[in-house]
């Protein structure tokens, strides 16, 4: 028997763990990865087995230099999750010393120099997307249309093997994303109706164009996004603001100038809007705790998406609108509070309302 | 009615349905009763018998002192064998001085004052005949409830709210009793509203107990006063001051009463002690007890005289089919852990739970992961990780200004961490720091004040003595001269 | 370059007299923090901290020379104070605090010599001469001068013991997994 003398209640706890929030998000995140994994064959199942192993071999190593227990730590699920985002923001071709690098600087910069779970500031998948993406532009940017795994145009499982293993060039296959195509083309003076041209928003929703794994099939992870909520593993606060506020900023731009800025729904199908409002701006850690903060940083998130894709040098803002609002969280916290129960927002106790 | 909102709580598995349906049954006179003098909130009550008095049932053996107490009174009729220190039904095991009384098997009434027309007697009188009944708070708060009743003397209320809405998981004695004594309890509300001069009364339940509803609203519905409200299942809705909120919308703010809004809230079972104590001049001496838990062999419902020990009651429910990790008084969410089970039922014990490892699901802590599912969970709007990680450096008075004071327990956030993190422990510490560092103050401050007083009284001594001296040497050498 | 080195001598020369006259008219008698720590010790001189009494603890505690938990008449809550005063920071490591203490007479020992009730800076103790002394729990604060003068050592310091007012839970200790 327990010795009643030194647990303070509760006495009666849900059943649930961090595992079980850890696997409820790959659950959600399962029918995006395998349509993605379908469209871009071999190769991308490669570049996620890859991942995975080496922040699965990062975190272990960590582990055991801190001397942590290792089952319980690398059961708890955090790590796979980490290594599987950080998979969905890489170019599904990329070779396999992305897909190590970022698996390691992920685990070892993004999260264990911290002090490991819990601890780290920044998304650690988004530390180690942002460190390729600076170190090495061109492979992160190089994407390829979608070939259905088994279908014409395919690489097969030995040629998958040598593009991710570097002794195959596909640069003649290469195509630019949706985001960084306009982009490209807008910076050349192209008008937008033209350079939009050959845009299809209904093969972005479905995922049928080129770019990274997250980047695509923004219906499926609305769909694991929803499931989310519905399951109350993430609030609706973070994805409603964030996309409200990339929309609405997005909208008004259009509306302001519509031969420049493309309207609210292009930047919302696009790019990593989807994957970051759900799976990457909600990581549990790195988000304010308190709802009024989550509304909070996911405005921010939206509204930082927006200017570095319409006015930096990258066609994708995510990742560092993510990175930018984490540094941000734990002043959210302390000034974005709810109010307590009997006390003004300012923390005044209320005045007695009497009836006479 | 239209309801209130109110923020934050949870669902927890309530597990009422293995004493839901369990009649209320009569326990065995046990051999010996142990009657804790202090079985409420304020001052211990000073016993007026001796060892070896030999008293009735309902005699009074322990008065109440000052303003807030209340008396205890004997369970049945026999022998005092003893006051002594005995283990008392709370987390420390530490003892209380406890009345000992051994029954006689006679169970023979003592002289009871008489029953009160509680409409036509003045309303103060009601009061002090609940007082003089020592009755209290049976939710498990054991305030005494006269003080309360007597609160329309300086606060306008308007509104009586009777809490039925047992959120406790587990427990189902106020269900019971509003099954079963329906009348009773109605008209102890009614004696109630009368006492606080109330024209309105609330009786609030929640939907999770049909039956209660169904016989509550046919036993008031002769009562144009008196309004029956579902509640929405949900815990803590049976929290004074968010039942309130949800039944009126009005707020009750931080460090006040409920009074200070114009309501007063209480529960079931002391309605039915105060029609008890009005109607037939009785006073507390038994209560419903739940008990359950899946450690027990057969759970049940129990009218058990106050000062049983919890072992009978449960040896009376077929004993343990398993050794239970926690014996409770109270649910699992806020009830007390007790040292085990040789402590008496009081007043306040609600239930008595013998918990098994796996209903209580208790696991190894990790680390924090900062889900915010407590700060969803919270009803009173705070953020417990934080709070928790300020105490935990022991920064009580940053924790004390983010609302450390304004958590009600309740044990919400704890409920829902994936971390399984002792939140509700690192409050208790912190508030329970927070009074003894306050205690420690005022010492000091005492300490400071009579080592200065005591400081100026040597010096002011020694000045006289030395201002004796010198007079006394100054007369002398006058005398001297002058004998010269 | 001249009139660089022209303007900063001159700049130097005049915040120079600046602060020369601030020192002269802004002059502050002894150090003012001394006198705030000392009136936050409990002033009866015990010197269990090792220091002739509360004064000189204050002037140690200041010059850093004296940890804000020298104190244990004060306890906890003298600690903490010291240490918001000062700045510091105080640890009171794994020691479950420094346990709360009374002076207990025992009295077969007890001859009535009335020394302790003249060292007691509390007046905590209360007798007269050839009768049993009684020591006032509320009132003592456990800096054991008496038991120090007892010349039958019929005084000791015993814990307070916890009540039901007075427990309460302690911190968890946390077994995060590792």
């Amino acid at each position: 028997m327990i010795s009643t003398h030194d647990i303070s209640g509760p006495y009666a706890h849900q059943k649930t763990s961090i595992r079980r929030t850890m696997a409820l998000v790959m659950v959600a995140l399962l029918p995006a990865t395998l349509f993605d994994l379908w469209v871009f064959g071999w190769p991308a199942i490669n570049l996620l087995v890859l991942t995975l192993a080496a922040s699965v071999a990062a975190e272990a190593g960590c582990l055991s230099l801190a001397g942590k227990r290792l089952p319980l730590f690398l059961g708890d699920g955090s790590v796979v999750l980490t290594g599987w985002l950080l998979a969905m923001s890489l170019p599904p071709w990329a070779p396999w010393w992305i897909a190590v690098l970022g698996g390691v600087v992920a685990v070892v910069l993004g999260k264990h120099v911290f002090g490991g779970l819990g601890q780290n500031v920044f998304n650690p998948a988004m530390v180690g997307r942002v460190a390729l993406l600076i170190s090495f532009p061109l492979p992160m940017t190089m994407y390829v249309a979608p070939r259905p795994l088994f279908g014409a145009g395919s690489p097969g499982f030995v040629e998958g093997l040598s593009i991710t293993f570097g002794g195959w060039d596909y640069d003649a296959l290469s195509a630019a994303s949706t985001l960084g195509h306009v982009k490209t083309e807008l910076a050349r003076g192209v008008a937008l109706d033209q350079a939009m041209g050959g845009t299809d928003l209904m093969a972005l929703v479905m995922g049928t164009v080129p770019g990274s794994m997250g980047e695509t099939s923004a219906a499926l992870l609305l769909l694991g996004g929803l499931f989310l909520i519905a399951r109350r593993v993430i609030s609706w606060h973070i994805p409603v603001s964030m996309l409200g506020a990339l929309f609405a900023l997005a909208t008004l731009m259009h509306w302001v100038d519509p031969a420049r800025f493309p309207g609210g729904f292009y930047h919302l199908v696009t790019g990593a809007a989807v994957l970051g409002a759900f799976f990457i701006a909600t990581d549990l850690v790195t988000s304010p705790v308190t709802p009024p903060g989550q509304l909070v940083y996911g405005a921010g998130i939206g509204i930082l998406t927006y200017v570095i894709r319409t006015w930096a040098g990258f066609p994708e803002g995510i990742a560092f609108a993510v990175l930018l609002m984490n540094a941000m969280t734990p002043l959210i916290d302390r000034w974005v509070r709810p109010r307590v129960y009997g006390r003004t927002l300012r923390g005044e106790p209320l005045q007695p309302r009497r009836k006479a | 009615m239209k309801l209130f909102r109110i923020r934050g709580g949870i669902h927890p598995e309530y597990r009422k349905e293995m004493t839901a349906g369990k009649a209320i049954e009569p326990l065995p006179m046990p051999a010996l009763l142990h009657l804790p003098l202090q079985q409420h909130i304020g001052a211990p009550a000073v016993p007026v018998v001796a060892a070896g008095d030999r008293v009735r049932k309902g005699q009074l053996l322990a008065r109440a002192r000052g303003e807030i107490s209340a008396p205890v009174h004997a369970s049945t009729s026999g022998r005092i064998v003893d006051i002594l220190p005995f283990a008392a039904p709370h987390p420390s095991g530490l003892a209380q001085p406890t009345i000992l009384l051994e029954p006689d098997g006679l169970d023979e009434w003592t002289d009871l004052p008489p029953p009160l027309d509680p409409f036509s007697v003045p309303r103060e009188e009601i009061a002090r005949r609940v007082a003089e009944c020592g009755v209290v708070g049976m939710g498990g708060g054991t305030f005494p409830s006269a003080v309360k009743l007597d609160l329309g003397r300086k606060f306008p209320i308007d509104v009586l709210v009777i809490n039925g809405a047992e959120c406790e998981p587990y427990l189902t004695c106020d269900d019971r009793l509003m099954r079963e004594c329906t009348a009773e309890v109605v008209d102890g509300v009614r004696i109630m509203a009368r006492a606080l001069g109330v024209e309105r009364i609330v009786i609030a339940i929640e939907k999770n107990k049909p039956e209660a509803l169904a016989a509550m609203a046919a036993e008031s519905a002769a009562f144009a006063e008196v309004e029956v409200v579902p509640l929405p299942t949900r815990y803590p809705m049976g929290s004074e001051r968010h039942l309130v909120t949800a039944l009126t919308g009005r707020e009750t703010p931080a460090r006040k009463l409920t009074a200070d809004i114009g309501v007063v809230v209480h529960n079931i079972a002391t309605a039915r002690a105060v029609h008890h104590a009005v109607r037939l001049g009785r006073p507390l001496i038994s209560r419903v007890v739940t008990v359950s838990g899946r450690a027990v062999r057969e759970q049940k419902n129990l009218d058990v005289r106050l000062g049983t020990l919890v072992s009978q009651l449960i040896e009376h429910c077929g004993g343990l089919v398993e050794p239970p990790v926690h014996y409770l008084s109270g649910g699992p969410m806020m009830g007390q852990a007790m040292p085990g089970r040789e402590v008496p039922v009081v007043k306040g014990t609600s239930g008595i739970l013998a918990l098994t490892a796996a209903e209580a699901h208790e696991r190894d802590t990790m680390p924090c992961i900062r889900c915010g599912s407590c700060v969803t969970a919270c009803p009173c709007g705070l953020v417990p990780v934080e709070m928790a990680q300020m105490i935990r450096h022991e920064k009580l008075d940053a924790a004390a200004r983010i609302g450390l004071l304004d958590c009600l327990n309740c044990g919400s956030c704890a409920y829902v961490c994936p971390a399984h993190i002792p939140l509700v422990q690192y409050f208790n510490y912190g508030k329970g720091r927070l009074a003894a560092l306050q205690r420690d103050r005022r010492k000091q401050e005492m300490t400071k004040r009579l080592a200065e007083q005591r400081a100026e009284r040597v010096e002011r001594l020694d000045r006289e003595r030395k201002a004796k001296m010198a007079a006394a040497k100054k007369a002398a050498a006058e005398k001297q001269e002058g004998g010269a | 370059m001249l009139i660089a080195i022209g303007s900063l001598t001159l700049l130097g020369a005049l915040l120079g007299a600046v602060l020369g006259v601030a020192a002269r008219y802004l002059r502050v008698e002894g150090n003012p923090i001394e006198a705030e720590v000392e009136a936050l010790l409990p002033g009866s001189q015990c010197g269990q901290c090792g220091f002739a009494g509360c004064k000189p603890a204050a002037a140690a505690l200041v010059k850093g020379e004296a940890p804000p938990t020298l104190c244990p008449p004060g306890g906890r809550a003298v600690a903490m104070a010291i240490a918001e005063k000062l700045g510091v920071s105080v640890s009171f490591g794994d020691q479950e605090e420094l346990e709360p203490e009374v002076a207990f007479v025992n009295e077969d020992l007890c001859i009535g010599c009335t020394r302790c009730l003249k060292e007691c800076s509390t007046d905590a103790i209360v007798g007269a001469a050839k009768q049993i002394h009684t020591v006032i729990a509320e009132v003592c604060h456990a800096c054991g001068k008496c038991a120090k003068v007892c010349p039958t050592d019929c005084i000791e310091m015993r814990a307070v013991p916890a009540t039901l007012a007075t427990w309460h839970w302690k911190k968890p200790r946390v077994k995060v997994a590792s």
